[in-house]
């Protein structure tokens, strides 16, 4: 297993690399310009001055060759610097990846953006997960039950509704006539009292609550599906003729068995978390990671761009490792020796 | 793990009923962009955002009133030619500044920090967005620690460029000295500016929220009003409005173009007040003066210096004038624009001392349209529903930006030329490509291959000399120029340039404002551009806040000071 794990993390390096170059490749020659979106009162000239002072108008590969240099030496550099406090020789010239747009280290946004999409996200998907389990595998024990029939409505709706069209329906509800939350949350809110953490409860209900409803429904629906095949399974006769009782039954065999697919699942749309959610962060102005991309996209700020999907990309290609790895775990058939 | 759920939501319900409604707080005033600030540099702003965000901290010498008046803001008056503040031969303006200014660490505002202020910009590494207001500057001298002298390279009569208005506020020199030049690509000074205004930066966060305490030394006593303001992007328009309007959580939001309908019943709330002000931008029609036919390959909407590819009948009188007049301007404006909109006949609607009188009216008469379309011959031969013009049908093509407002102008036009006998073809392009500069598109709004379009552009000041100069011949948009250029009708006038080339000599205000509307009225009258609507910017502010002035012509926040809450 643990020659396995690291195999797959060697075989991992050029898929990343190999991906980063897409992504560059993909951004840079998108027709998107970093003065496009300025005042039309601004010449010609201006934005030419302003496209050479970014570096926008570098050849391709001495852009990208530039930005791997900024992110793969002088970021993780630049990390351990300020983690231990010690300082490397030429730290003054070192060059970060600097967004076009706010002049400023991208890494550094998104440190400063990562609570909020954490909190918001995470919270909800958390809830999702504790939610849908017990939903889809009730539902599935209970097929065809008045709690089945209510709950895939229930789920159906959570997962055809878009989320814009709940945040909205919430907002009016909540903010405007009941005036119960806010609709503009607080970024800078710090928890550090009772009073603090009831606010920063309530700024949350409405993006997680909307959130939670989706990934309910997704993950429930994919729970009860996969206990429906467990169920019909001869294991399960063979438990109940040994006179086991139907808690043991469920519990042990058919759930059990049932969650594997569902704990790979989890763990593949994690990456998604750190991605934000880009309708609802928008709606609520919660501000995350989510919202910082679209901004980006539409300034044509490509360092940004860049950075941000290529941390996506490797998210995504590390859980995948993971969720394999934990398969292995979790299902005694698989081996990987 | 039921339970557990059970416990979170118990808790989660707990925390929102206890204390119902949002506190706020007397003392801060919540803004609201739903376009949210990358830095607060103006001198590198992307747009509107950045140079509102830092309104609040930095200041420029003079500012523009809501009328468009300049008042003294760090000096004690306004430099002319009759009070010797500007030379005879108006090659040069010198500023001096008041007694006793402090920036908000408590050093004392000097000429050198003026001076440093446009050498930022001015320097060709740095990137500069508001590169334009230093036009023709040929240097920036400190006199002494007050007196600060502005040199041009040629006569400027309007030498109010500089440092006057929002765009090119002071910057403290001590703060960015190490950020000038390519240095201000990575500046971190960028994120939180020592300045001489109201309020002074305690706390940024890129794109999302800026946290602002009251400057204890600022220079009039008693202001501000507030302790803290706080600036909050992000979002859209609709709910920012919401915000203010139904909710009450902030206290001014900004640029809330949204349907008319939705924001007056969002206003009929009662809690806050919608503002508008008008500046000069104006949503038009320009019709093509060159030929956009595709069979012509290379030559596509290429202009001729001997006019031999002209549009085929678009400059016929009565044709782009029963096609002005066809417009029921006061339907759009009413209908799609609401409280920023009225209708206009004037390209250059202000401010009012440059505003032409000489256009009152330019429709709709339908009637009128086709009597003057009947008596100039071009009638509709083939029982279509099209006139032909010498063989020609009246067919044309009309793109603009994607844009709801701007579909749904496309779609009444649309009718009321049919109604003249005049068929359209509707386009619209992603503002993104629309008015970018991407040469290998054709779908560009410089490039015009089509033969009628549609935007808003305006003068970037009160001053409309280089907003006028837009209609130059060395302005018309060519091949050659890379189609760079701010002439995309391809209008040709020997004596509107020779009108431009007196303004660049006249420094009285009132002169240069009757040559001004000479060259609107000779735009309108010629149909170079159809004018439609006159757009002003749309704001909302809560009911408590008084002393809001909306500003079309400075920030929208310039009198942030004078606020309070009631």
């Amino acid at each position: 297993m643990g020659k396995y794990t690291i195999r797959r993390l060697l075989t991992a390096i050029p898929t990343i690399l190999v991906i980063s170059f897409i992504i560059f490749a993909v951004v840079d020659l998108s027709p998107s310009d970093p003065t496009g979106n300025l005042p039309l009162t601004i010449p010609p000239e201006v934005r030419q001055k302003i496209r050479e002072a970014l570096g926008a108008d570098d050849p391709f590969a001495v852009k990208y060759v530039k930005w791997l240099q900024q992110f793969f030496i002088a970021e993780p550099l630049n990390f351990i610097e300020t983690t231990l406090g010690i300082t490397f020789p030429g730290s003054e010239d070192r060059v970060r990846v600097i967004s076009w747009a706010t002049r400023g280290p991208v890494i550094d946004i998104i440190a400063e953006r990562l609570p909020q999409t954490l909190w918001v996200v995470g919270s909800s998907y958390f809830l999702g997960v504790l939610i849908a389990v017990p939903v889809g595998v009730y539902s599935a024990y209970r097929q065809y039950s008045i709690f089945d029939q209510v709950g895939t409505f229930a789920m159906m709706v959570g997962f055809s509704v878009p989320t814009f069209f709940t945040g909205l329906m919430f907002i009016v509800i909540f903010s405007v006539n009941l005036k119960w939350f806010p609709s503009v949350y607080d970024t800078t809110l710090v928890v550090t009292d009772i009073e603090s953490l009831q606010q920063q409860l309530r700024q949350m209900f409405m993006p997680v609550t909307v959130l939670t409803l989706y990934t309910t429904a997704q993950m429930s629906r994919y729970t009860r599906a996969s206990t429906l095949d467990n169920l019909q399974q001869d294991y399960i006769r063979t438990a109940r003729s040994k006179g086991l009782t139907e808690r043991t039954v469920v519990m042990r065999h058919a759930v059990r068995n049932s969650l594997i697919p569902v704990v790979t699942l989890i763990a593949l749309q994690i990456p998604g978390i750190f991605a934000g959610a880009l309708i609802t962060e928008q709606i609520f102005r919660v501000n995350g990671i989510g919202q910082y991309l679209i901004i980006a996209i539409q300034g044509g700020d490509l360092p940004t761009v860049q950075t941000v999907t290529f941390i996506f990309a490797v998210l995504v290609v590390i859980f995948n490792i993971v969720a394999d790895v934990l398969y292995g775990i979790l299902d005694p058939r698989v081996t990987y020796s | 793990m039921k339970k557990f759920t059970v416990l979170l939501i118990a808790l989660l319900a707990l925390a929102s009923f206890a204390g119902i409604g949002v506190a706020q707080e007397g003392d801060t005033v919540n803004i609201l962009f739903w376009q949210a600030a990358s830095h607060m540099n103006p001198y590198l702003g992307n747009g509107t955002k950045e140079f509102e965000a830092a309104a609040l901290v930095l200041e420029p010498l003079a500012r523009y009133d809501p009328d468009g008046i300049m008042v003294p803001w760090l000096v004690d008056e306004i430099p002319t030619v009759a009070n010797g503040g500007v030379s005879e031969d108006l090659t040069s303006i010198t500023w001096t500044l008041s007694e006793g200014i402090t920036w908000s660490d408590g050093s004392p505002l000097t000429a050198h920090d003026v001076k440093f202020s446009g050498d930022f910009c001015m320097h060709p590494d740095t990137g500069c967005t508001v590169l334009d207001q230093f036009a023709n500057v040929a240097s920036i001298d400190a006199v002494d620690d007050m007196t600060v002298t502005i040199n041009f390279d040629v006569a400027k009569p309007f030498p109010y460029g500089p440092f006057v208005g929002y765009l090119t506020p002071i910057i403290q020199k001590a703060q960015f000295e190490g950020c000038i030049g390519a240095a201000a690509l990575e500046c971190q000074e960028s994120f939180g500016p020592i300045g001489t205004g109201p309020f002074m930066v305690t706390d940024f966060r890129t794109n999302d929220v800026i946290t602002y305490a009251a400057n204890p030394n600022y220079r009039v006593m008693g202001q501000p009003a507030f302790d803290r303001a706080v600036f909050k992007g992000g979002g859209d328009a609709e709910s920012a409005a919401r915000a203010v309007l139904e909710t009450g959580e902030a206290d001014y939001a900004w640029n809330l173009q949204i349907s008319p309908a939705v924001l007056s019943a969002m206003e009929a709330a009662g809690q806050g007040t919608v503002i508008v002000g008008f500046a000069t931008s104006v949503e038009r029609l320009l019709l093509n003066h060159t030929n956009p036919d595709p069979a012509l390959g290379e030559n596509r909407s290429v202009w001729m210096a001997d006019g031999s590819n002209g549009h085929p009948f678009l400059q016929v009188d009565a044709v782009w004038q029963a096609m002005s007049m066809a417009i029921d301007r006061e339907v759009i404006a009413g209908q799609l624009y609401g409280a920023g909109g009225v209708a206009t006949c004037n390209i250059l609607p202000g401010p009012p001392i440059y505003a032409s009188p000489n256009n009152p009216f330019c429709g709709p008469d339908i009637d009128a349209a086709n009597a003057m379309l009947d008596e100039a011959g071009i009638m509709d031969s083939d029982g279509d529903g099209v006139r032909e013009y010498m063989g020609i049908p009246l067919r044309v093509s009309y793109q603009t930006s994607t844009n709801a407002v701007r579909q749904n102008t496309q779609a009444l036009i649309k009718q009321w030329w049919s109604e003249i006998g005049v068929e359209t073809e509707l386009r619209n392009i992603d503002a993104a490509v629309f008015f970018g500069g991407d040469i290998a598109s054709p779908d560009t709004y410089s490039k015009f291959f089509t033969d009628i379009e549609m935007y808003t552009n305006g003068s970037s000041g009160t001053d409309p000399e280089t907003y006028m100069s837009g209609w130059r011949s060395d302005q018309i948009t060519h091949p050659d120029n890379s189609w760079n250029g701010n002439n995309v009708v391809r209008w040709y006038n020997e004596d509107y340039d020779a009108l431009l080339d007196q303004m660049a000599v006249t420094a009285v205000l009132e002169d240069r404002a009757s040559l001004a509307i000479q060259m609107n009225d000779m735009l309108v009258q010629t149909g170079a551009i159809i004018p439609l609507v006159y757009r002003g910017s749309v704001s909302a502010h809560h009911n408590s806040v008084n002393g809001v002035a909306m500003n079309a012509w400075d920030s929208e926040l310039w009198n942030v000071a004078e606020w309070t809450r009631s």
